[in-house]
């Protein structure tokens, strides 16, 4: 097992306060290397998204702390959070959430752009990250134009653009049917192995959870077990 | 960085050309308003100035009694004479030119045509007072102005009504019963501010006239021509103390002559009409603000509707800086846009109706320029605060957004 690149250590988060506070996460503790690939279940309210919120940056604990390639993330201001996102974490939405009247290549081009990259270079970059998702051909089309499984793999390509660390997908097969589904995670598999990406996923379905090394389940904010289905080396 | 929000901002305003051109459209109408008023109220300034300065620059008349209020009763006042107008060509410092006027209302005949026009007695004076050059023949010399010799210079109305085709220069023309040689044409100059034509005139010696048209000595205007390195209102003092003593009026007795300053009423003329503009470009100028309110709102929905986006933005790692300044540059770019409009827009506006107000055109890039910044700075103004808004959205929230 390599090195931990997240650490959550005894998270709490509580939404509201007073009589109608809510405490959406009761003591979390989690731990995942570099290089794994995690999928994350639980039922509805069980915590999860709040988990990934801040596993994300979006999001800051009540208390607890939450280590990012060693770095306390909980005493980041929000515009040094944007930074760590803007550098290491590539996000994937189950509502592939691309911008419309915009063609493919443009939305991936759209992180390169708060980077700073010239324009050759973003395009460059931006092709590259559409071929490995298959959709090199695609480029100049908009999301209206494709369909859902072609619009997930654009929202990957904009996510693995910047070569993150991590890459966040908040059930990102929520919206596919099976086949796609199935495509989707193989690609993220792949992605995984090849570019040596920690993947983080959200998902209700047990045969997408499948693809994963580690499966986290959730229950009433607290993790209650993890296993590891194929830790065939461990 | 900042050149691709700005490509970004003219996209995402391409992309809503119709909102954006209404969103603008305010601007547009506050910019061409100001503009096209200000533009005009400068040329009729101009134009109010010109006329002015067609009775003469700096040039004060005076005249025997007093002015327009005080008609009835009394014993008429005395007149001027001669003498007076040496008096003041002497004494009085800064005065560059007098000339002395006395006036007749005659017909001018030659062969078979003949012209109703007024006679101007006066001297060489008068020319240099009016800057006005003759387009043919000579002035008078000084023993023709002394001897009061039939000789005349004449407008060009009165040479094209007497002399429809031929020359007039050397002939001889009759004025009522006064025969009289022409020795030399003025130069055309046209109609002057109050609608007389300045050509219609026909000029003599002033003792030509005073001998044989007027039979009396009087002088009916002193105009006198003040040396522009001289203060006028300290000229005009000792000109009305001068006059004063030579006409024996008791120390708190009323004057009984009038000076008529030209540079003044000039003044007072082109400062109402300043007045005026000022005034009319104020009232565009709160059509601007409304403008610039039209765009607040508009960019609030914007805002509204791109929630979503905002929110994929942030996710991916854009600062609360560079969301502001993309919602920013795109009310900047929007309220510019409409400003350059307004302006091509006041342009067009301005060249066709200056022909039909009887205004010069005049361009004034000062204008121009400080109705488009003021256009810019109302984009930064009331697109900061929906930009604000953008930026400080929460990014789950946004990104939940329907």
């Amino acid at each position: 097992m390599s090195e931990p690149i997240i650490e959550l250590r005894n998270i709490t988060k509580t939404f509201g306060t007073g009589p109608t506070a809510f405490q959406a996460l009761r003591g979390v503790d989690m731990t995942i290397a570099r290089g794994d690939f995690v999928a994350v279940m639980g039922p509805s309210g069980s915590g999860k998204s709040t988990t990934m919120n801040i596993l994300g940056c979006l999001d800051v604990p009540s208390t607890g702390e939450f280590l990012f390639k060693g770095v306390h993330v909980e005493k980041l201001e929000r515009d040094e959070r944007a930074m760590l996102r803007r550098r290491y974490l590539g996000f994937v939405f189950q509502g592939f959430n691309l911008l419309n009247r915009t063609n493919a290549l443009e939305n991936v081009e759209l992180p390169l752009l708060y980077r700073g990259e010239g324009r050759a270079e973003r395009h460059a970059i931006a092709m590259e990250a559409l071929d490995k998702v298959g959709l090199k051909d695609w480029w100049d089309h908009t999301p209206a134009e494709l369909s859902g499984g072609q619009q997930q793999r654009v929202a990957i390509a904009r996510a693995i653009a910047t070569h993150p660390d991590v890459l966040l997908a908040d059930e990102p097969t929520g919206n596919l049917d099976t086949a796609r589904s199935i495509e989707i995670m193989e690609l993220l598999t792949r992605l995984n192995r090849e570019s040596n990406i920690t993947v983080l996923m959200v998902t209700h379905e047990p045969d997408m959870a499948a693809f994963a090394r580690t499966i986290v389940h959730f229950r009433d904010g607290l993790v209650e077990r993890i296993e590891s289905p194929e830790r065939e080396l461990a | 960085m900042f050149g691709t929000t700005l490509v970004l901002a003219l996209r995402e305003i391409r992309r809503h050309l119709l909102r954006s051109f209404l969103t603008t459209l305010g601007i547009v109408i506050g910019v061409a308003a100001v503009v096209t008023m200000v533009t005009l109220g400068n040329g009729a300034t101009a134009a109010v100035t010109e006329q002015i300065s067609s009775l003469g620059s700096n040039i004060l008349n005076v005249n025997a009694g007093q002015g327009f209020g005080r008609g009835g009763g009394g014993p008429p006042p005395q007149p001027f004479k001669l003498a007076d107008v040496d008096a003041v060509r002497t004494q009085i410092a800064g005065v560059k030119s007098v000339a002395p006027q006395a006036s007749a209302s005659t017909t001018a005949i030659y062969e078979g045509q003949n012209w109703q026009t007024t006679i101007n007695g006066t001297t060489n004076d008068y020319l240099v007072n009016q800057q006005w050059g003759l387009a043919q023949g000579r002035e008078f010399s000084s023993a023709e102005e002394q001897a009061g010799k039939s000789m005349c210079i004449i407008g060009n109305t009165v040479r094209s009504n007497l002399f429809p085709t031929g020359e007039a220069l050397g002939r001889r023309i009759r004025l009522g019963n006064v025969s009289c040689d022409v020795i030399g044409v003025l130069a055309r100059r046209g109609t002057a501010g109050f609608g007389q034509d300045q050509d219609d005139t026909v000029l003599m010696p002033i003792k030509t006239v005073m001998r044989r048209f007027a039979g009396n000595q009087n002088v009916r205007t002193i105009q006198i021509s003040v040396d522009t390195a001289y203060d006028s209102a300290a000229v005009q003092e000792s000109l009305k103390a001068l006059l004063r003593e030579r006409r024996g009026i008791r120390p708190g007795a009323d004057d009984d002559f009038n000076i008529f300053d030209t540079a003044q009423i000039a003044e007072t003329l082109s400062s109402s009409t300043r007045v005026m503009t000022s005034l009319l470009a104020a009232v565009a100028a709160v059509s601007l603000v409304v403008g610039g309110i039209g765009i607040m709102n508009i960019m609030l929905v914007s805002v509204t509707e791109r929630t979503r986006e905002i929110g994929i933005r942030l996710a991916i790692g854009a600062v609360q800086r560079e969301v502001l300044m993309q919602f920013l540059v795109e009310a900047v770019a929007l309220s510019c846009l409409g400003g350059i409009i307004g302006l091509v827009l006041a342009l067009v506006a301005t060249i066709a109706l200056t022909p039909v107000m009887g205004v010069p055109f005049t361009f004034d890039p000062q204008i121009n320029i400080v109705a488009f910044a003021f256009s810019a700075l109302i984009g930064v103004v009331f697109g900061y605060f929906p930009a604000r808004r953008a930026a400080s959205l929460n990014p789950i929230d946004a990104l939940r957004h329907e």
